[in-house]
């Protein structure tokens, strides 16, 4: 999937863009992510239910993907079943 | 990716939360989105391949911003301060176009039928009537978001593109989302056709920060619209920080302790008047931000740290570094390099490179990325043994005297440590001996004599070598900038002709 792409969750309200994409399957709150909210929502699984921050931007340990979280939910984020991490860039001072 | 996502998720997490205050109306996230998606409608149905500002800052720009990139079409801002001539050509680069501001020049300058005119209060009231039924979605953002006309002072201007996937790289790489607290405000006095009055929409939006806008820069009601909106962040060129601290010290000098950041870029920042500020500011954090249009703004920066570090020092080392524009942002990569393209290292003076996902480095009929994807900024500068970067100028202004490179910086920065110069000015002038020689014109200040060339020339040969020394010495009253602060040496040169 090319950067740009939104994805919304199948259990929850949130909602990714994709910045950077590798293979494998993203997923939040344990099941894959769709261009469309089905019609009803399912549960996030108890192992993906951490929750997502809006604005944040999550990562795998490889670097192969970042997502920005552009609507905050219950589920949280994995690709193919691994979990993501927030990935906490170090604060500059503004400068415009 | 597209820019409007920055609006879009403000007013997601914050729609009743005020985005934009200018002249005295608020603006809220919703109703700024709204807009932008009424914008984005007008934009789609008039046909137009690019959107153009001829204005000063306000709500408008804001909306023809965001709304353009939803249409999928670049925006471009023009300089309402160029000659009639200058702007005419330009306005006939991007028709068809949908413009919005100064209606009646444009109708005079370039009439067409091609074009869409829209003064400022039109546009803003017919894209907030169809905000309600404009679509939601906008264009993906592959393309161009902003297009810049340069300045073009020895052939015509270029058109420096940027891509959205630039400027989105910049602001995810530098701010936080929603980081500004409620009560935060950024005072915003740079004109909207500058790279740093576009960066700083995108940064305050997507930091949820209240933006404060102010059209035309005057020092009182700069100092006035900061204590009464409580700025807590500004962005000034030097001459703005000079002209500001000037009319305090006249006596107009309203609260401003709510000033948290200060942060300047955009030409030299004399050191006289950073030490002046940094003293006059105690509990200010001051951030010198360095950058170029096509770089998306910002590549290095210079900490409130370190100012303090460098304002308070002993150490020649560090307190040097006051006159630096720091290290770069840890998205980006710069590189010193000799004129056959190879890496100098720290010390050693040459031009300046830089690499990375917001650096477009790319005009509408070329692109001035290498092969490596690098991009030579055409600024001269230098990096100390930890890091920071020091500007010498622009790689044009290099004076060649005899095949030896002489930065005119390293000549203005010695007179200016003369008590009685106010200002200086070092360019090449043509010489029979030696291809280029050194021709220095300097301002005395109020109240003192003008020294001797014998001086002053002794000063230059005393701290630097006898190839700095000035083969021609002029007076003047001042100075030409430009309304940016920029030192015009082509003007300069003019005189030495004359």
């Amino acid at each position: 999937m090319k950067p740009g792409t939104k994805l919304k969750s199948a259990v929850c309200d949130t909602e990714v863009m994709i910045i950077r994409c590798g293979e494998g399957a993203i997923e939040c709150g344990g099941a894959p992510m769709g261009d469309a909210k089905p019609e009803t929502l399912g549960t996030p699984s108890a192992d993906h239910a951490n929750g997502t921050l809006m604005g944040k931007r999550y990562v795998d340990a490889a670097g192969a993907f970042e997502l920005l979280c552009v609507k905050p939910g219950k589920g949280s984020l994995s690709v193919s079943g691994a979990a993501l991490s927030t990935k906490d860039a170090k604060p500059l001072p503004a400068s415009d | 990716m597209n820019i409007a996502l920055f609006l879009e998720m403000a007013a997601e997490a914050a729609p009743d939360r005020i985005g934009v205050v200018c002249d005295g109306r608020r603006w809220t996230y919703a109703e700024l989105l709204g807009g932008a998606r009424g914008a984005a409608a007008l934009i789609r149905e008039s046909g137009c391949t690019h959107v153009a500002l001829l204005d000063e800052s306000s709500e408008a720009a804001a909306m023809a911003l965001f709304g353009a990139a939803l249409a999928g079409v670049p925006y471009v801002p023009l300089n309402y301060r160029l000659a009639d001539a200058d702007l005419a050509a330009l306005l006939d680069r991007i028709t068809p176009a949908l413009i919005v501001g100064d209606v009646d020049r444009v109708a005079r300058l370039y009439p067409s039928e091609a074009n869409t005119l829209y003064s400022r209060a039109d546009f803003v009231t017919a894209a907030l009537a169809r905000s309600a039924d404009a679509p939601a979605e906008g264009e993906d953002g592959e393309g161009i978001a902003i297009q810049l006309f340069t300045s073009g002072t020895t052939a015509a201007p270029k058109a420096a593109i940027l891509r959205h996937a630039n400027l989105v790289s910049y602001i995810l790489g530098t701010v936080e989302f929603a980081s500004a607290p409620e009560e935060d405000a950024a005072l915003v006095s740079v004109p909207p056709y500058h790279i740093a009055g576009i960066a700083a929409l995108l940064s305050s939006i997507y930091a949820l920060r209240r933006i404060l806008l102010l059209p035309a820069f005057d020092p009182k009601a700069w100092l006035d619209l900061a204590a009464a909106e409580k700025a807590s962040n500004a962005f000034v060129v030097p001459t703005m920080l000079s002209r500001i601290i000037d009319t305090m010290d006249k006596g107009h000098a309203p609260d401003l302790s709510s000033l948290r950041s200060f942060a300047y870029g955009g030409g030299k920042m004399p050191l006289e008047l950073i030490h002046h500020a940094l003293d006059l500011f105690p509990e200010t954090g001051f951030t010198n931000a360095y950058g170029l249009t096509e770089t998306s703004s910002t590549i290095a920066l210079l900490g409130p740290d370190e100012h303090r570090a460098a304002h308070a020092s002993n150490d020649p080392a560090v307190s040097a570094r006051l006159a630096s524009v720091g290290r770069p942002l840890p998205t980006v990569e710069i590189e010193i390099r000799d004129e056959d393209g190879h890496v100098l290292p720290a010390g050693e003076q040459g031009e300046i490179y830089v690499r990375g996902e917001q650096v477009s480095g790319e005009y509408r009929e070329r692109s001035a990325l290498n092969a490596e994807g690098w991009f030579p900024t055409r600024d001269a500068g230098w990096i100390d043994e930890e890091g920071y970067l020091f500007l010498s100028g622009r790689a044009d202004d290099v004076i060649v005297r005899g095949g030896e490179n002489i930065s005119p910086g390293e000549i203005e920065d010695v007179v200016l440590a003369h008590p009685a110069i106010a200002d200086a000015a070092a360019v090449a002038i043509p010489s029979l001996e030696w291809g280029e020689a050194v021709g220095l014109i300097v301002v005395i200040r109020e109240g003192h004599e003008r020294p001797g060339d014998d001086e002053l020339n002794a000063l230059v040969r005393a701290r630097l070598r006898s190839s700095r020394v000035p083969e021609k010495l002029l007076f003047a009253d001042t100075l030409p900038y430009n309304e940016m602060g920029k030192l015009l040496r082509r003007e300069i040169k003019k005189l030495f002709a004359a």
